[in-house]
């Protein structure tokens, strides 16, 4: 047992990092270092790299809040071996079919409950923009009948790996809650010191890390071992790691947290997105259930 | 990142599989939990067994007596024991894993010699001597005296939370060496013998109605200065150090039966009816995703203390969750089990002894403390 990053994989995180550090990185650029053919076998074109590698990668997108199609184009390249801008979106329990970045998608990869998969040109799709919480995350309403899809081992592939690519982000972005509110409390100051001083908001901090470090550990865990099990365990503890923590960093920030420029809210509302995208709580509680 | 067995490490695990197949059918049946001498006798001939089979001390250095293990091998070590069944390390818990180790590291070769084997071989047990009434998360604030007279330090004071006080045979203890030092700084480790003159021993019943830890009370205790490890008033780090023993692998087997007690816990919501409840299943799922986690954190500590040689920050993360986790476990097989919950039982003991989980080395807050200045760098309040 070696469970820790290897060199070239923290080589990768670090690489990364320094990208996506203090700016949006382009479409161009992402595609550039690789991100979506990373694990694109070599002579494709692509890193030839695999899942633990993905997901360290999808931990960095998460962590700076990346917009657009990420988690679908990776899993079109990779599984199914298409080019272009794709999403994976997967028919919800309840509420509108809803597909984010619609006009910029050349594929839509539509996963069924049953995880039958159809995988649409996004061209031809009857869809109406709807206005969409996350400021970064426009989103369509698919109209019409539904296209059926089917059961494969790679439509099973691109459910379980949606999740699992889905639950790192979720990962990157819970520790970037925790560094955004410890780098708050440091400097803000109440009563003559920072308030990252006072033991209830120290309180506050320690579990939002401890929510992000189990859940990172999950998410490489499931990419090392491949499991659905796993898979959906560690999207359960990320989606509470994300969530939870954008709403107590919220919570640090105060009255600044409730304003628009702060930004906070878009740390809550992309993981409130990302939450639903993948398999959601509902679906990860009954694999889990279904496996005792 | 590899969670699978190294060569190395599947033989050991096939080796121990076998060692365990054959020797635990040997044993002996379990001691009524009331029995201290009954418990005493079964923990250390299970002990001596390890020590006969080369299972000794499985992650002490070997030029301590011990295996030598790699922190992987531990690992295996606590696993596949839970899994099979085996006796806990019981008794022989302080020496083994708090004592033992600091005596390994900061004792002369007379004071390893002489102290060392016999916790290998399941001859001697050790009981720990730290916390006061006045003295819990504030451990540093002890106030046991001790008094210099010749080549011997008199001892006075009190002692409390001291499991296996009443058969321990040595007490690793913490005394007041320097009262107008700095609170760290007047701090001494000393070797006691639970047979000097002037130590009391007064069971503490706890909530569950069970025998499982000490008062000590201490009235002019004579210990030879030849017991003291390490500096007089340098007992703070002397007792520190035993963290850089500490490889990760700390309730690596708790987190095994736990997620043992999930799974047997669903097949009793099955049989009474209480898994038709989705709220109940899913609230079981939950768990049972937390415990798989809590089981590759305890990995990737153990990875992580492997390749960097000390401890890393994981323990407290590790700790706050998974004692909570086990609490909820608990709680919920409350719910599972019905009116059950009220009368004397199994579950109903798990629940009440889960009790101190959030409570026991380093409380919930403490470890939040922990986490919160010495991992995310915040500050000390005024």
């Amino acid at each position: 047992m070696h469970f820790r990053l290897t060199d070239d994989q923290e080589q990768l995180r670090r690489a990364l990092r320094e990208l996506l550090a203090d700016r949006e990185a382009s479409w161009a650029e992402l595609t550039e270092v690789g991100l979506f053919s990373l694990r694109v076998p070599e002579d494709a074109g692509g890193l030839g790299l695999g899942l633990p590698e993905a997901v360290v990668a999808f931990e960095e997108a998460g962590r700076a809040v990346l917009p657009g199609p990420l988690v679908g184009t990776e899993l079109a390249a990779a599984v199914l071996g298409l080019t272009g801008r794709a999403e994976v979106v997967r028919v919800p329990a309840r509420g509108p079919v809803l597909v984010p970045d619609l006009p910029t998608l050349e594929h839509v990869l539509l996963l069924h409950a049953d995880d039958a998969l159809a995988v649409l040109p996004a061209a031809g799709l009857d869809a109406t923009p709807v206005p969409a919480v996350d400021p970064d995350r426009p989103l369509w309403r698919l109209e019409g009948v539904l296209p059926l899809g089917e059961q494969s081992p790679q439509a099973h592939r691109v459910a379980d790996e949606a999740t699992l690519l889905t639950a790192a982000l979720q990962a990157g972005l819970a520790a970037r809650t925790v560094a955004e509110a410890v780098a708050y409390a440091r400097t803000r100051e109440q009563f003559g010191q920072p308030i990252g001083a006072f033991q209830a908001v120290q309180h506050l901090c320690a579990d939002m890390l401890a929510r992000a470090e189990l859940a990172r550990v999950a998410v490489y865990a499931a990419a090392v071992d491949g499991d659905e099990a796993e898979i959906v365990g560690a999207k359960l503890l990320a989606d509470d790691a994300a969530v939870h923590g954008a709403r107590d960093c919220l919570q640090v920030h105060g009255g600044m947290g409730f304003t628009w420029e702060a930004r906070v809210h878009r740390l809550l509302k992309r993981a409130w997105a990302w939450e639903q995208a993948g398999a959601d709580r509902g679906r990860c509680l009954d694999v889990l259930a279904g496996r005792l | 990142m590899q969670l699978s067995d190294t060569a190395a490490e599947a033989d050991f695990r096939r080796r121990l599989r076998e060692w365990l197949g054959k020797t635990l059918p040997e044993l002996p049946a379990a001691p009524d939990p009331a029995d201290w001498p009954g418990r005493r006798a079964y923990d250390t001939a299970w002990q001596r067994r390890l020590f006969d089979a080369g299972y000794a001390g499985v992650h002490w250095p070997a030029d301590a007596g011990g295996r030598g293990a790699t922190p992987s091998e531990h690992l295996i070590f606590l696993e596949e024991t839970e899994l099979a069944g085996a006796p806990y390390v019981g008794a022989n818990f302080v020496g083994l894993l708090h004592a033992g180790p600091t005596i390994a590291t900061e004792g002369t070769p007379e004071q390893r010699a002489r102290l060392l084997p016999p916790i290998l071989r399941g001859d001697e047990i050790w009981c720990q001597g730290f916390s006061e009434p006045g003295a819990g998360s504030d451990l540093a604030a002890l106030r046991t005296r001790a008094v210099r007279d010749g080549d011997e330090y008199v001892v006075t004071g009190s002692k409390i939370w001291t499991s296996h006080a009443e058969v321990a045979d040595w007490c690793e203890l913490l005394v007041r060496t320097d009262p107008d030092a700095p609170k760290h700084r007047g701090i001494t480790w000393l070797a006691m013998p639970m047979d000097a003159p002037g130590v009391t021993v007064r069971p503490l019943a706890t909530l569950a109605g069970t025998t499982e830890f000490a008062e000590l009370f201490l009235d002019e205790v004579r210990v030879p200065v030849a017991n003291r490890l390490g500096d007089e008033n340098d007992g703070w780090r002397v007792t520190m150090v035993t963290l850089s023993f500490e490889r990760g692998t700390a309730f690596a087997s708790e987190v095994v039966a736990c997620r043992r007690e999930v799974r047997e816990l669903a097949r009793v919501a099955r049989a009474n009816g209480a898994w038709d409840d989705l709220e109940l299943r899913r609230e079981t799922a939950t768990l049972a995703a937390e415990f798989a986690a809590l089981w590759r954190l305890v990995q990737w500590n153990v990875s992580e203390a492997a390749a960097r040689g000390v401890p890393g920050a994981g323990g407290s993360v590790f700790k706050l969750r998974f004692s909570e986790a086990r609490q909820h476990l608990y709680d919920l097989a409350a719910r599972v089990v019905g009116t059950e919950a009220l009368l004397d039982g199994r579950w109903t003991a798990q629940r009440l002894q889960g009790l101190s989980y959030t409570i026991a080395a380093g409380t919930s807050q403490i470890q939040r403390n922990i986490v919160a200045q010495r991992i995310l760098g915040l500050p000390k309040g005024r």
